[in-house]
């Protein structure tokens, strides 16, 4: 069973990936031109339809994965970035360090966060870029619970303890002795939270506040759909069915890795 | 016990500061300010200035944010700036709608969940179980917002069963009866997309917790003193398994209210989270302070109630001596 999803998983995350590298040459229109002058339902000129500015919806799927995988990395690159930092702070100082550090947490966790991130975006100019940043931003108070709770466990063992009787540096003890022991939860946690940001920023782009038209984004696409429910269902059908995909795939590799970093 | 309440209320002080602190700097990292989107550019300068100095947006910003956690210490969240209604009067007309979904799908969820994370505990690996598995890493995986378009899609547009949108049919006929129930029919839809999202993460934590207990040595000692399976898993297993879970449902007390911001949008339900998208589109201010402050009270004291109920369920569990992790 787990072997199967693991396997499920990577294959689809391999395909979305090939998908968005090779984008140019998979999509057989500009994902931007208006080629028709209505709304068609699938066919074989065009795979999954037309939207209703009579664009090819195959081509802006393709595209769409480019943004969608790389929001995804970055805004978790970010967010571990910035949880494992203070994570490691606050579990290896202690003390005030982690007493601040902790309360911080608190207050970020106590926002509803798609509403901090709805906001922020609003006040800043919703762009992709934005978009990575904020998600990125917002949502590191996981990773730092997680690796406070590691680094408190390891800064026990004695192999620390002698670190420090020779007199290594706590950057050093901190980054090079304590952190790669530490790496495998970060990574499943670092898996789960892609598929967290990509479900982020389908929400965000479908209220209008995140990737902006004309640049395709399964989110952004979702919205232009919702007004044409009725008319066009398949416009709405797809692109959720590729963030579904995504999301799922990446639930299954992120669970299986932490299968094998063991925890549980 | 009271100790440790007090405590945590003494705690959750600087918490809320903080929520204000951060939210209002973030609303005031934006150039310019609110009167630009909803004032006509012809209207003279002079007007536009009176306007800034009666919101008070010509002052320094710390300045603005004492002056606005005076009034809010006191009670006073400002008025609307859509409006000119007080926000507090203008959130509380709107919170009951969105109690009504919260509370309808969190007892829905309760109820689907517990039986569900139990069942597929006790057979694990049997295909009910991998069903189960399937089932709640497809909901984690499903976007809320699409799932809410997708059953629209069915029901609403295809069907014809439900209302697509809205909470009432102006239309509908007097009398408490019809009411109602035009009440829930309009509620059915919302409350399965809030109750299959949440349902589905809460259910992998019931089977986990389940599984952990029940490798435990009570539960072998509970089956070779001859009691029957069912109370074995009902009464020993269960309720130790229901300690976690306590815990996880208040920590996703701020997804609960994330979803009702975007499923009331989806559904143009008349509720809170609906009112704070639109304050957001307008930079309605005082509106987004003051419903970002009402979230951030009830998830606070959503936790707050996880702990006391965490203590409740287990009796080993005891506050009050220093004892925080």
């Amino acid at each position: 069973m787990r072997a199967i999803s693991v396997k499920f998983g990577l294959c689809i995350l391999s395909f979305f990936v090939l998908m968005a590298i090779f984008a140019p040459l998979i999509s057989p229109y500009d994902p931007s031109a208006i080629l028709e002058n209505d709304t068609f339902a699938p066919s074989a000129q065009h795979w999954f339809g037309t939207d209703d500015l009579g664009r090819d919806i195959f081509s802006r799927a393709v595209y769409g994965s480019r943004i969608s995988l790389t929001v995804g990395i970055v805004a978790v690159f970010i967010a571990v970035l910035i949880g494992t930092l203070m994570g490691a702070l606050a579990g290896y100082f202690g003390g005030w360090t982690d007493n601040l550090i902790m309360r911080f947490v608190d207050v970020m966790l106590a926002f509803p966060s798609i509403f901090l991130i709805l906001a922020i975006q609003a006040m800043l100019t919703p762009n992709i870029y934005n978009v990575m940043i904020v998600i990125g931003l917002t949502s590191w108070m996981g990773v730092a619970r997680l690796v406070r709770g590691e680094y408190l466990k390891i800064r026990e063992l004695s192999y620390v303890e002698a670190a420090k009787a020779i007199g290594c540096s706590p950057a050093r003890i901190i980054f090079r002795h304590i952190l790669p022991n530490a790496m495998g939860p970060i990574i499943v946690a670092g898996t789960l939270g892609m598929a967290g940001a990509i479900l982020t920023e389908s929400s965000l782009s479908f209220l209008g506040m995140g990737v902006q038209p004309p640049m395709a984004s399964w989110g952004n696409m979702l919205m232009d759909a919702q007004a044409y429910l009725l008319d066009a269902p398949w416009m709405a059908v797809i692109p959720g069915m590729l963030i579904f995909l995504t999301v799922l795939s990446l639930y299954f590799v992120g669970e299986g890795l932490r299968e094998v970093v063991g925890e549980g | 016990m009271k100790s440790f309440v007090l405590k945590r209320l003494l705690q959750s002080i600087p918490i809320l500061l903080g929520v204000s602190l951060l939210s209002f700097f973030i609303m005031h990292l934006a150039p310019g300010d609110p009167t630009a989107l909803f004032t006509d550019p012809n209207v003279n300068p002079t007007e536009l200035a009176r306007i800034r100095s009666n919101w008070g947006l010509d002052k320094p910003i710390i300045v603005q944010y004492f002056y606005w956690l005076g009034n809010a210490l006191r009670g006073n969240f400002g008025s609307s700036y859509m409006t000119g209604m007080p926000v507090v009067t203008e959130i509380l007309e709107r919170l009951p709608a969105t109690l009504l979904l919260m509370i309808t799908s969190f007892i829905i969820t309760l109820m689907i969940t517990i039986p569900l994370g139990v069942i597929s505990a006790v057979k694990k690996g049997k295909w009910f179980d991998n069903a189960v598995t399937v089932f709640s890493f497809a909901g984690m995986a499903t976007p809320s917002f699409w799932l809410g378009l997708m059953l629209m899609l069915l029901f609403s547009v295809k069907l014809g069963w439900l209302p697509a949108v809205g909470m009432y049919d102006p239309l509908a006929k007097d009398g408490w009866m019809v009411r109602c129930l035009d009440l829930m029919r309009h509620m059915i839809l919302p409350v399965t997309t809030m109750t299959l999202l949440s349902l589905t993460g809460l259910t992998r934590y019931q089977r986990a917790a389940m599984l952990e207990v029940l490798n435990q040595d009570f539960i072998r000692t509970a089956r070779a003193k001859g009691l029957p399976e069912r109370i074995v898993i009902f009464k020993h297993a269960l309720r130790n398994a229901l300690i976690p879970i306590v815990t996880i449902l208040g920590l996703s007390l701020p997804d609960l209210f994330g979803g009702a911001f975007i499923i009331e949008t989806i559904f143009a339900w008349p509720g809170m989270g609906r009112l704070g998208v639109m304050a957001i589109f307008q930079r309605n201010y005082p509106l987004i302070m003051g419903i970002v402050m009402l979230s951030a009270v009830l998830i606070v004291l959503g936790n707050l109630l996880a702990d006391i109920a965490y203590a409740w369920v287990d009796p080993r569990i005891r506050y009050g001596k220093g004892d925080e992790g």
